[in-house]
């Protein structure tokens, strides 16, 4: 009996895929709701297999109205054929999202057929250090953005003894945790969103391993309130690994205990800086924590605390599972293995890649991206976030890994990349990291928290063609103190827009024109 | 404004609400107030002193949390609120665009301003490659559109009423 997939991705639903879902459900047909393939722009991807585990074919595009007209009608222009054979997908590596589009998220049973548990149960027959030792030789580098070596980071948390938390005798409960960094809050990311919601088991099995290898007994996801579909799926996947052993006391038979809960941000974009995120989680104002110590040392609660991203934390079941040897054969230099690349704004076929680094903003923008979704020229690409710089079109060769992007002034972030057509205006743009920049600053230095206000009082006057050179000069002033004198990325890096685009494109800067905002 | 079916203020009821998570979590203030304004929609200013005595901290602690997340609201929320990504990648596909049409039609139109509220901006929902993205009522909007807003408002609408 056929089998139907329609995404419950929430990019998915966001297009229509619920109705596309109800009507076919209407028609009587067998509905699995799977995670999203990735392709966005194709979304409501429909796919279609003749029993539950066989190849599928798909349907791009689907409208609930029309799902009696095109499906399964093989002579529609929305017809795709084999999903698998789509060169977007095809072309890809994947190892993080190896299951994200094919699975039920939330059938243990599926993600156990599909590869899942592997990585883990290679952990549990390895000591913890041996472990560590893996992710070490993987070279698997922190996700989020700083790109700190994992392996590093859990050496030394399990090299601490488990403390109580600060304040409490030493004859209280210690403890050693495991924090997800799912503050996604990046503009132009969304791969941590699409895994919780597409495999949030891997994320959870990617837990536990780190747990075993530092001696964690508890971890908390830091999910952002702005997604309320991964929490909603994550918080189901975690009932059902606590129903299948999978979390908590014994796990999968052996002395590990360890369980997991999601705590929501209250959208903060600084708290997804990990100093201000363990504030957050202490329930605190997301205010950044000056280091030393290291959270690995003293983290959460005062206690010894890995924090890693959502993809750095999803990568080592994949890593445990093929081998991290396997892993560091891909990439190239000091960034190893894959990077889910996520392609954003303005671009034909934006979605998720996952491939090696070493792959040029160049082919993700063109070969995978189409170009733009209006159809007029690329200007820009901003690449890292909102704290990334802005590389104009003809500067697309660069390698997409750590230090080849640092080297040509950007940076890799989170690994969002986002398109901007001829029309965008660059100094409105730098005007808005500047603003962004006032809105979210947690206020604790004040290079940020004053900074950025002066910054977006300045680029208004030198849009409003005041004093223009004194003003530009003052600026870049502005953009050092930031950059030397902030206490994290927040004030660090809103620099990093401000002046690519006032040296990349100057003569947005140098018309007067009405400020906007 | 509408209270969008939160029930009124009480304090029994907060209570009720916050003590297992002071019995239980490890600074429990924000997920206090996140468990406030969950059930009656925002957090209201007598909230502020009842979380501060149950997790044995000052006003001025509780006041610093709310005032620090954008998220919570010292006011009830507006029975559909519609909140449009202020983010880089709907910039890129006109979201600037969306907001002065969405505003222009509200001030046009005041049963609908007053209906959705006034658009707090929100930076970021996860949906940059379908962008302009959109939150009404908690649905999750990408290709925005005026027309695809007002389709979401109504559709809220009628969910309203039928609950």
């Amino acid at each position: 009996m056929s089998v139907w997939f329609v995404p419950r991705d929430a990019a998915a639903r966001s297009m229509g895929a619920d109705a596309v879902a109800a009507a076919l459900e209407a028609r009587g047909e067998t509905v699995v709701r799977n995670g999203s393939r990735g392709m966005l722009w194709m979304e409501p991807l429909v796919e279609r297999a003749d029993e539950r585990h066989g190849p599928r074919v798909g349907w791009r595009n689907v409208t609930a109205d029309a799902v009696d007209v095109a499906l399964p009608d093989e002579q529609s222009e929305q017809y795709l054929g084999a999903v698998e054979e789509i060169d977007y997908l095809a072309r890809q590596n994947r190892w993080i999202y190896e299951r994200v589009g094919i699975t039920d998220p939330v059938d243990p049973e599926d993600y156990v057929a599909h590869g899942g548990l592997t990585g883990l149960k290679n952990a549990l027959a390895m000591s913890g250090s041996d472990v560590v030792q893996a992710v070490t030789d993987s070279g698997l580098r922190g996700r989020g953005g700083a790109g700190f070596p994992a392996g590093i980071k859990w050496r030394t948390v399990a090299d601490q003894a488990p403390q109580p938390h600060v304040g409490e005798s030493q004859s209280a409960p210690k403890h050693k945790y495991i924090c997800v960094n799912a503050d996604e809050g990046d503009s132009g990311t969304f791969a941590d969103r699409m895994l919780m919601e597409g495999d949030p088991f891997c994320l959870l099995e990617g837990m536990t391993i780190a747990a075993h290898a530092v001696g964690a007994d508890r971890g908390f996801v830091y999910l952002r309130s702005e997604y309320p579909d991964a929490i909603a799926t994550l918080q189901a996947a975690i009932w059902i690994a606590r129903e299948q052993g999978w979390l908590g006391h014994n796990i999968l038979d052996s002395d590990l205990c360890f369980d997991v809960e999601i705590r929501v941000g209250a959208g903060s974009y600084v708290c997804g800086e990990e100093t201000a995120m363990l504030e957050s989680l202490e329930g605190r104002r997301g205010m950044v924590r000056a280091k030393p110590p290291l959270p690995a040392i003293k983290g959460l609660f005062g206690t010894p605390t890995v924090i890693n991203n959502v993809l750095t934390i999803a990568s080592v079941p994949s890593i445990l599972a093929r081998g991290a040897e396997a892993y560091a054969a891909l990439g190239q230099n000091r960034s190893l293995g894959t990077q889910v690349f996520q392609l954003a704004g303005n671009i034909a076929q934006g979605g998720i890649v996952e491939t090696a680094f070493g792959i040029t903003a160049r082919e993700l923008v063109e070969d995978f991206g189409g170009g733009t979704r209006s159809g007029r020229p690329l200007r820009a690409v901003q690449i890292g976030g909102p704290l990334g710089a802005y590389l104009s079109a003809d500067k697309l060769d660069v390698a997409m890994e750590y230090e080849a992007l640092i080297a040509a002034g950007g940076m890799l972030g989170h690994g969002g990349v986002v398109l901007f057509d001829d029309t965008v205006n660059m100094a409105e743009q730098a005007r808005f990291a500047m603003d962004f920049c006032v809105e979210e600053s947690c206020g604790k230095c004040t290079p940020c928290r004053i900074g950025a206000v002066r910054g977006v009082e300045t680029i208004d006057k030198i849009r409003a063609g005041k004093d223009v050179a004194a003003n530009t000069e003052l600026l870049r002033d502005l953009c050092d103190v930031m950059t030397q004198g902030s206490l994290c990325a927040m004030g660090g890096l809103t620099p990093n827009p401000v002046l690519s685009a006032l040296n990349t494109f100057p003569e947005d800067f140098a018309s007067p024109v009405i400020a906007t905002g | 404004m509408s209270t969008a079916g939160y029930p009124q203020w009480h304090p029994d009821a907060a209570q009720t609400l916050i003590a297992p998570i002071v019995a239980s979590a490890p600074g429990p203030v924000l997920l206090c107030l996140q468990a406030v304004q969950s059930h009656f929609g925002y957090v209201p200013a007598d909230a502020v002193g009842l979380v501060a005595d149950a997790c044995n901290v000052s006003r001025a602690d509780v006041h610093g949390v709310v005032t620090f997340y954008a998220d919570l609201r010292d006011a009830p929320p507006p029975a559909i609120p519609v909140r449009l990504c202020a983010a880089e990648a709907c910039q890129a596909v006109g979201g600037r665009q969306l907001k002065a049409d969405w505003t222009a039609l509200c001030q046009s139109d005041t049963a609908l301003a007053a209906l959705t509220g006034t658009d707090e901006p929100i930076f970021c929902l996860g949906n940059c490659a379908l962008g302009p993205a959109a939150l009404v009522d908690g649905e999750l909007l990408g290709c925005a559109d005026v027309r695809r807003l007002q389709d979401a408002v109504i559709r809220a609408q009628a969910a309203g009423e039928s609950a």
